[in-house]
């Protein structure tokens, strides 16, 4: 499923658009940056509510496709300058992080 | 070209802020190279953990050097203290020694090395308490997986 479908899909608040055509394989959770480099696979989702200014490395470095905050964080606005100028996806939606999960995996598994 | 040699420095500013732009920038640079996907991300993983350890656990930084070869990437970190006390224990997965305002950023989950190693074929440290820390890492090159 395309980025664009999912933003418009979970309602997200898009910070930094990324590239909405990109494909969204799957999605990791985790507020620890060494587990998302460790486990987050190229082309997954990141959803956390981890909002410091390195999320928009760890995305980079790992290709991911964009960073969802859940329970409606904001990042700072050097963050989101950040994401713009890496091109890094960086959304926000007011659920918490659970509820959100559960929303993408159904709807990445089809089942929305 | 048969080898590409890409020197950096980190700085230790005891901030996080600017974590990840050295490693940011290693991996434009291979990319820029012609280095596969694969093992840019790879190597990225690898530079993003050692820039993480020399902001974090060094007073004046260090260096990465990251060497490409047509069939291999060599990894060089180099810092002059403190050192790591016990390397075994630092190497097991989640032993960490970070403070925890360092755990609130997200960092310190003590998977740092462990990282560095997986994503190595080859995984050298050496480090001496006082004198400093180095690590050797090689990532061998596959074709197949080219971008």
């Amino acid at each position: 499923m395309r980025l664009s479908d999912v933003v418009e899909r979970l309602g997200l608040e898009v910070l930094a658009r990324g590239n909405p055509e990109r494909e969204v394989n799957w999605a990791y959770t985790s507020d620890l940056l060494s587990d998302v480099m460790a486990g987050a696979q190229p082309g997954d989702m990141w959803l956390t509510i981890q909002r410091h200014m390195n999320i928009v490395a760890v995305a980079k470095l790992r290709d991911l496709t964009g960073i969802v905050l859940a329970k409606g964080i904001k990042p700072a606005q050097e963050v989101v300058d950040k994401a713009r100028e890496e091109g890094i996806a960086l959304m926000v939606s007011d659920k918490p992080l659970f509820e959100l999960c559960g929303e993408l995996y159904q709807l990445l598994r089809g089942r929305g | 070209m048969d080898r590409q040699v890409f020197a950096y420095s980190v700085v230790s500013t005891g901030s996080f802020d600017d974590v990840g732009v050295v490693s940011t920038e290693i991996k434009r640079d291979l990319e820029e190279a012609g280095v596969e996907k694969d093992t840019v991300r790879r190597v990225a993983v690898i530079c993003f953990e050692a820039e993480m350890n020399l902001a974090l656990y060094t007073e004046r930084g260090g260096n990465i050097q990251v060497v490409v070869e047509p069939d291999r990437v060599d990894i060089y970190v180099e810092d002059d203290g403190p050192g790591i006390e016990d390397v075994e224990k630092a190497m097991q997965p989640g032993y960490s020694t970070a403070p925890l305002w360092v755990h609130e950023l997200g960092f310190g989950a003590g998977m740092g090395l462990p990282n560095m190693k997986e994503n190595s074929d080859i995984f050298e440290i050496v480090s001496e308490l006082g004198k400093g820390t180095k690590i050797h890492s090689v990532v061998f090159r596959r074709k197949e997986d080219a971008a």
